[in-house]
């Protein structure tokens, strides 16, 4: 497969799988995880096969601009420490989906929790594969947004919900922080591509800007991988499914800080300032995971302490800024993903087969449960570091590596805290396996049922500690030449010399490996004397620290909405024509020019000066009767009547006809929501303030008038006018040049305008959907019905007549719809016709007549809309076109003639669709209120006669 | 001959207009409102016709066409306001 295709591929096939398991997640389980396992097992063998060209030495990489102008390419590589990392991703993603799909009940909700899981594993290889550091940053959101989702997968648990929320916080706010920093880092260095900024490390380093961005960037780091103080999401994220918890939390999503490291640590490494906040941070890290996780009793709590302190060393071992300390590094990585995917495995297993993660209530279980104890047992022997397991080698690296730095110029302060976090590292490794499957059964309960599961659930943390075990027996063969290309990658230059191997004779790291071993021993030992003590001792719990803060924020942010906010619609109103006014003032006065052009007037005849004495008089009809709203609504009309035939006037047909159909399904609309409001509403504001509202009022209305009148005396702004009526024919096959504007010239126009109608469609459902809640709920239902009530519903006069005038009005549609391209009409206006065809049956036969006769709902109309809009837009690419690039031609129809087919006109279908969607959801919304309300009403006075009765 | 027509019926459409806005702005009550604006809206009618013939262009016949077909609605939605509040039922 050509390489760019197949790098696209592998970074599309997680989202496709997502997608596929989203359709089907209707279906069960087997399809969904078949699906996932097929997409990660694919992108595995893609990996697979370029394995060997890649540790060779090829970079292989492919690029495409995306939004070139802010240096964002879509360009995608792979190197060998992208090779390790996309490698791990999907391999320990195989497994984990293996395991997932024997954990989880069938009758959960696994189609939203593969969909996810796939997700997340498209943005994690995003992030190893991306080339481009802002695409690095697109893929790091994601990364943080499907783990809340995956977090929160029990939704129905405020454990779950709460640590998502907790755990999208921090990685997220590190993630704004880390894009401020990468962003700096690009303007430095000034490139946004991967490659050229690796090799320019000296320019970066030299910068003033250099300990600004560094800072930014390790935030944004230490968030992710959970380093302190940020540590404290980690232990909550635990709320996740089990093999969530083994992929994202262990893996994966919390390596993407080391990744980043890793993959800067040409640029960043090197300097002092690197060198003490990296490596204090993670040996602190390191220590205080260690320690936590000695007296944590939920076996995934162990974990994720645990899974922190690791994380500590390997942030430590990148910031000593050696070239061996990254070797060990990579190579700890491959370990740790190995025995720590494999033991959170195991501890589901457990939980799984006793129903609890109690270590205290736990024991004894490798008699009833062998297999489970064999696979853990070997995991927690490599994460305590015990030869001759992999994680024995890394370590004892790690400690060699603790002897070369000295930081705060004290040379044994590192490998002094680095031996006491690994003898810590030992007694929890120890604690968890002994005191899990050894000793006596503490409680019998967990025991009863506890037994081995089938082969499915224990596949594979088995394979995974085989590798764990190989890794210390044959290092050499099975990851030296991986490791060593990987850590020429990281440093950027051909790796040290690699000799891994679990005997390298007597030396002092082999002294503190074996301290370590034998006080973690100990430890293990006095324990419960430790534990005593522990739990004696004050606790910071950072969860309510955080809470705090959180609620703190909160309340400051309320109270500075309070302050700047008034929940007064007249004075935001106020404020806001205010400044508007201000401004055109500002600008009229201070910006030059006559208010009268050059252009000569035109003759006005007696007609229209009565049209405009009439429209004059309408308004101040208006005014003078604003508090009663039936009557302002009958005025109004009369104003949109002359505004009508103003456009008549005026040669604007198009604005005639759509003013007319507007006109209907407003007066309609504003009925309807009037039903609900006071007919007269009471005085709102007091006499002072009215007359300065009025001030106002005339200002703005001064303001428009004039710009209305500098307008129309002056001559069009000639090259854009003539240039359509001049192309609106040739180049969009139309000579109804307001429609070729609108579907064609300006089209991106108006896709954006109909998207916007359709999220305000949207927008209407969602506020008036939950009316029928809490205090608007409350004041509906005392909502008391204050118009007389004719007896009939629906006359039949009126029924029968509308529905002859159904197809009538409906044909008009279509034709105004049809010839809109060249003659006045259009999708626009033609929705509106349709629309009100639709209300006029509302109106005539009720609502429940009529909805049960309609068979395509709102929403449906303003999502097809809106995708066939694009989807026109998007066909011209596929022609090699630009986007919205529109086609015509003429073509032969028997008995019909000559027709014209303009890919213009499928746009319009989508403008039709969305206006006629977005009319109809607010006639829906608006109704059924009232019909809420009214349902209520009857209630209540049902209630009161029945009281009265007795 | 046609102009002399024309300019006739214009100023009928005049008085017309201006005296159906007399009767909506004076009422009294709301159905004599109510009337008055369906009145306005076929004297409408009639001189979007009018200025048709005058200018001799037929590009406003869909307007008098779409305004004689929906123009009613508004008249029976605000009858149907008077006489049971909620005109979708």
């Amino acid at each position: 497969m050509a390489v760019p295709l197949m790098l696209y591929t592998l970074v599309i096939l997680p989202f496709l799988a997502a997608l596929l398991i989203a359709i089907g997640s209707s279906h069960g389980r087997a399809l969904h995880s078949g699906l996932a396992a097929a997409g990660s097992a694919l992108g595995l063998a893609l990996i697979l096969g370029i394995a060997g060209r890649v540790i060779g030495g090829d970079v292989l990489a492919v690029s495409v601009p995306w939004v070139p102008v802010i240096g964002l390419d879509f360009s995608l590589m792979i190197d060998p420490l992208g090779l390790m990392f996309a490698g791990l991703i999907l391999g320990i993603g195989l497994l984990v989906v293996i395991f997932g799909h024997f954990y989880l009940a069938s009758d959960e909700a696994t189609g939203r929790f593969f969909a996810s899981l796939m997700l997340f594993q498209g943005a994690m290889l995003g992030i190893v594969l991306s080339g481009n550091v802002l695409l690095l940053l697109v893929f790091w959101e994601l990364t943080s947004l499907s783990s809340f989702l995956l977090i929160g997968f029990w939704r129905d648990k405020a454990e779950a919900r709460q640590g998502a929320r907790m755990a999208l916080a921090v990685t997220g706010g590190g993630g704004l922080v880390l894009i401020a920093g990468m962003v700096l880092l690009g303007t430095i260095a000034g490139s946004f591509d991967l490659m050229t900024i690796l090799e320019r490390g000296d320019i970066i380093q030299a910068s003033p800007l250099y300990p600004v961005m560094l800072v930014l960037i390790l935030i944004g780091c230490f968030t992710k991988s959970a380093q302190f103080p940020f540590h404290f999401w980690l232990p909550h994220a635990m709320a996740a499914p089990t093999p969530v918890s083994a992929y994202l939390h262990s893996a994966t999503m919390v390596k993407a800080g080391v990744f980043l490291l890793a993959r800067l640590w040409p640029v960043l490494s090197g300097t002092e300032l690197y060198t003490v906040i990296v490596t204090s941070v993670g040996l602190i890290t390191m220590l205080m995971g260690a320690w936590v996780a000695l007296f944590k009793h939920d076996l995934k709590g162990i974990l994720a302490y645990s899974t922190i302190s690791q994380l500590g060393l390997l942030v430590m071992l990148l910031g000593f800024s050696l070239e061996m300390a990254a070797v060990a590094a990579v190579l700890h990585i491959l370990n740790h993903a190995a025995f720590k995917a494999a033991l959170f495995m195991s501890a589901g297993i457990v939980d799984h087969e006793t129903g609890t993660r109690d270590i205290r209530r736990l024991g004894g279980l490798a008699k009833v449960m062998p297999i489970t104890a064999i696979v853990a047992t070997l995991a927690a022997a490599a994460m305590a570091g015990l030869p001759p397991l992999g994680g024995f080698i890394s370590k004892e690296m790690m400690l060699d590596e603790t002897l070369h730095v000295g930081l705060f110029g004290i040379s044994w302060l590192v490998p002094v805290v680095a031996t006491i976090a690994a003898t810590l590292s030992v007694a929890y490794s120890l604690r968890l396996a002994v005191h899990l499957f050894f000793g006596k059964p503490r409680e019998a309960e967990p025991h009863a049922r506890a037994h081995d599961p089938g082969a499915g659930m224990w596949a594979s943390p088995a394979f995974l500690v085989i590798l764990a075990v190989l890794l210390g027996l044959v290092p050499m063969a099975l990851a030296g030449p991986l490791v060593s290309s990987v850590a020429g990658a990281v440093i950027g230059n051909a790796a040290p010399p690699l000799g891994l191997a679990l005997w390298h004779g007597v030396n002092v790291a082999l002294g503190m490996s074996l301290a370590a071993v034998a006080i973690g021993a100990l430890l293990l030992w006095r324990h419960a004397g430790l534990l005593r003590g522990y739990e004696a001792m004050r606790h910071l719990d950072a969860k309510a620290l955080f809470d705090r803060t959180l609620g703190a924020a909160d309340r400051e942010v309320r109270k500075l909405i309070v302050a700047t906010h008034s929940p007064s619609l007249q004075r935001m109103l106020f404020a806001s024509f205010a400044v508007i006014v201000a401004l055109v003032a500002e600008g009229a006065l201070t910006g030059g020019g006559t208010l009268t052009g050059a252009r000569a007037g035109q003759p006005a005849s007696a007609v229209a000066i009565i049209a405009w004495g009439l429209l004059i008089a309408a308004t101040i009809a208006v005014v003078r009767a604003q508090r009663q709203r039936f009557l302002v609504l009958i005025y109004i009309s009369v104003i949109g009547l002359i505004i009508t035939l103003a456009f008549v006037h005026f040669s604007a047909p198009d604005l005639a006809l759509t003013q007319i159909s507007v006109e209907v399904v407003t007066i309609l609309l504003l009925l309807l929501a009037l039903n609900l409001l006071p007919k007269t509403p009471p005085l709102l504001s007091s006499q002072p303030r009215r007359y300065r509202d009025a001030l106002l009022a005339i200002g703005g209305g001064l303001g428009i008038g004039g710009a209305a009148w500098a307008m129309l005396t002056r001559n069009p702004n000639d090259p854009i006018s003539s240039f359509h009526l001049a192309n609106s024919y040739s180049g969009g096959g139309g000579t109804n040049v307001v429609n070729v504007t609108l579907v064609d010239f300006r089209a991106f126009d108006t896709l954006g305008e109909i998207i916007v109608l359709g999220i305000a469609g949207l927008a209407i459902f969602a506020l008036l959907d939950t009316t029928s809640r809490g205090a608007a709920g409350a004041r509906l239902r005392s909502w008391q019905e204050d118009m007389p009530h004719s007896p009939e519903r629906h006359p039949l006069m009126f029924v029968m007549a509308t529905r002859i005038l159904l197809p009538l009005v409906l044909a008009v549609g279509i034709y105004i719809f049809l010839r809109g391209h060249n003659q006045p009409g259009g999708g626009f206006i033609a929705a509106l016709v349709v629309a009100i065809a639709f209300l006029l049956q509302y109106l005539a036969s009720g609502f429940d007549w009529t909805d049960a006769r309609r068979r395509v709902g709102e929403h449906l109309l303003i999502a097809s809309g809106v995708l066939v809009a694009m989807a026109t837009g998007l066909g011209s690419l596929v022609f090699g076109a630009n986007f919205l690039t529109s086609s015509f031609g003429y073509f032969q129809v028997p008995l019909v003639g000559e027709v014209e087919l303009a890919t213009a006109l499928l746009f319009d279908i989508g403008v039709f669709a969305v206006v006629f969607g977005a009319v109809m959801q607010a006639l829906a919304q608006l109704s059924q209120i009232s019909q809420r309300a009214a349902r209520a009403h009857a209630a209540q006075v049902e209630a009161q006669q029945q009281g009265s009765e007795p | 001959m046609i102009g002399y027509a024309v300019i006739f019926a214009f100023v009928c459409l005049s008085l017309a207009l201006t005296l159906n806005l007399w009767r909506l702005l004076k009422g009294p009550t709301v159905g004599d409102r109510i009337v008055a604006l369906d009145t306005m809206v076929i004297n409408a009618i009639a001189a979007i016709i009018l200025i048709g013939i005058a200018t001799v262009n037929d590009t406003y016949y869909e307007a008098a066409l779409l305004l004689a077909m929906v123009g009613f609605i508004g008249t029976v939605a605000y009858c149907k306001f008077l006489l049971r509040g909620d005109i979708v039922e």
